[in-house]
């Protein structure tokens, strides 16, 4: 060791400044994102790969093999019905598992200190932890319509309500990936939301199938569950059709999303999960 | 001029009901090399994570260079570096992107966080293991790696939590150099430690903690100069046939050719081997039976274990 006397103290920060400056809040939102972007970009084979791999199987299987004998759904062929509901479950599921595998790691490991100890605001952890889910939601669903363009005819009916849908479905989910995270105690507990919640919502939020092919009564019920206006809105946007008012897409997006970020930041300054 | 740390009334209660911290006052003033000791469980981390918002009090107030950690926070985080009592890094990250990562959290520009992560893997002897994993890090690497990423933002307090535990002596001799030298440079810097001669060595100011209760604060010569016995083992050049009878001192004989002798303040040295030299026993060499420390902090902590029970 070869202490140095240039070493120094405090040249950054005079001890008359407050907290952070914006310039400095943009740095550590900058390198967080960073971080967590390399960390799901490192270990792609397990990240981008199988939803890829997944969503080809699909459509083979149901796109190409069933698909046919399905027909038409709302003047669609069905492997074309299929697209938006597809590219839109790995968006949800991809933005969740990275927050909530990255947040409770962090936990887990203990490295989640190191931002705690930090002058990073609570609101600014979560957008740095929020943008590293929206990056890999993102990622995913690009991956995924490329993978849609080799099987399906793809369709665009409004290409700025596509990208906010997308952007504000990754947000809304990698904030449930963060809250499960908090809450979660042990790797069961990390796993047990996306299995018994996510996925049944999803598989039964229209992704494969119009609520109109129910019985009246399970389209009454299909009609609680949020993520089926979120696919509608998806779908909206791709094909021009859906089975709810695409106002309401909009409508739930944005105030899940306030009322989850505002939870999350209660969440952050109670220290509940974190701090002793 | 203004304390580096004010705590007043500080108590600590858990969820579960027990009680951390029973009122604690401290005052450490700026650039002092500031030793933090108390039995395992006394309330030494729980201090040092409220300190570092890692740990949230139940009452009492904390001001760190005058600024109240409640009402400025985030100003007081800036000022403060931690060196955590267990490994806290992401162990799948390269070493310099722990330091570099941390500087970004401080808000560095990655440029500035790089070369600063440079200066310090380089002054602690980590530069040529700047792109291994973390996790491939010996103990004592790690514990240096906590150091560096500590110093990244050059905090003006820096909070070491047991920094040598398990670090090999010659490492350890090492990193107090280190220390000194960044203290030298006028970085306020509190210490915990079982090392108690890390402690003698580094400390000008001590407190002692002990269930939650400062038990001494004060300066690290004062507290020595009360130490009112010290036992001292001598090495004879020959086996010793039986310990003469040795008016005014007490010593036994532990092993045929090694005496014990507890010595009082007014005793000297001397005047024990001018007695043993009489009786025609020559000490060959001679050591500390336990560390004066040691010994004042066994003494310290039993008395108020005592006193409380």
């Amino acid at each position: 060791m070869n202490p140095q006397k240039e070493l120094p103290i405090s040249g950054e920060f005079p001890p008359s400044s407050g907290g952070m400056t914006g310039r400095q809040m943009f740095n550590a939102f900058l390198m967080l994102t960073v971080r967590e972007v390399l960390r799901f970009g490192r270990i792609w084979v397990q990240t981008i790969l199988p939803p890829m791999i997944m969503t080809s199987l699909y459509f083979v299987v149901f796109g190409h093999l069933i698909g046919p004998r399905v027909g038409e759904i709302d003047g669609v062929p069905y492997i074309n019905y299929l697209v938006p509901g597809l590219i839109l479950m790995s968006v949800i599921t991809q933005s969740y598992a990275n927050v909530v595998s990255s947040f409770y790691g962090a936990k887990f490991a203990r490295h989640v200190e190191e931002l705690l100890v930090s002058p990073m605001p609570h609101w600014l952890i979560i957008l740095g932890y929020l943008a590293g889910g929206v990056a890999r939601g993102l990622s995913v669903g690009a991956a995924v319509t490329v993978v849609a363009l080799f099987f399906a005819d793809l369709q665009v009916y409004d290409v700025l309500a596509l990208l906010l849908v997308a952007l504000l479905t990754s947000i809304l989910f990698s904030l449930g990936g963060m809250i499960n995270a908090i809450y979660a105690s042990s790797f069961d507990h990390i796993s047990i939301v996306p299995t018994f919640v996510l996925t049944p919502l999803t598989y039964l939020g229209g992704v494969f199938y119009s609520i109109h092919m129910l019985p009246p009564f399970w389209q009454q019920v299909s009609l609680f569950n949020p993520i089926l206006y979120i696919i509608n809105g998806f779908r909206y946007a791709m094909l021009g059709i859906s089975d709810v008012p695409v106002y309401t897409t909009y409508l739930i997006l944005v105030v899940t999303i306030v009322i989850l970020f505002a939870y999350t930041l209660r969440l952050f300054r109670k220290g509940i999960g974190m701090r002793g | 001029m203004t304390p580096a740390v004010e705590i007043h009334n500080l108590t600590k209660t858990y969820a579960g009901g027990a009680e951390a911290l029973k009122g604690i006052d401290l005052t450490i003033e700026p650039g002092d090399f500031f030793a933090l000791l108390g039995p395992n469980g006394a309330g030494k981390s729980t201090t040092i994570g409220v300190l570092c918002s890692l740990v949230n009090k139940t009452s009492g107030v904390v001001k760190v260079f005058g600024h109240d950690l409640d009402q400025e926070r985030n100003w007081v985080k800036m000022q403060i570096g931690i060196v955590p009592q267990e490994f806290n890094f992401n162990q799948f990250e390269p070493v310099e992107e722990v330091v570099i990562n941390q500087g970004g959290f401080y808000g560095l520009t990655r440029k500035k966080a790089r070369e600063r992560s440079d200066h310090l893997l380089k002054q602690l002897g980590l530069w040529e293991k700047r792109k291994a994993m973390s996790r491939q890090l010996s103990g004592g690497m790690k514990r240096r790696l906590m150091i560096a990423r500590a110093l990244v933002h050059e905090p003006r307090l820096l909070i070491l939590d047991e920094p040598t535990a398990g670090v090999d002596i010659e490492l350890r001799r090492g990193m107090w150099q280190f220390l000194t030298e960044i203290n030298a440079a006028g970085t306020t810097i509190i210490l915990t430690t079982h090392y108690l001669e890390e402690a003698e060595q580094l400390c000008r100011n001590i407190a002692i903690i002990n269930e939650g209760r400062i038990i001494e604060n004060t300066n690290m010569r004062r507290l020595l100069d009360t130490v009112a016995q010290e036992t001292f083992v001598l090495y004879c050049d020959a086996p010793v046939a039986s310990l003469p009878i040795l008016p005014a001192l007490d010593a036994r004989l532990t092993e045929s050719d090694v005496i014990e002798v507890v010595l009082s303040k007014d005793q000297s040295l001397s005047e024990v081997f001018d007695v043993l030299r009489g009786h025609g026993i020559e000490v060959k060499r001679m050591k500390n039976k336990n560390n004066r420390l040691e010994e004042l902090f066994l003494k310290l902590v039993q008395n108020s274990t005592e006193r409380t029970a």
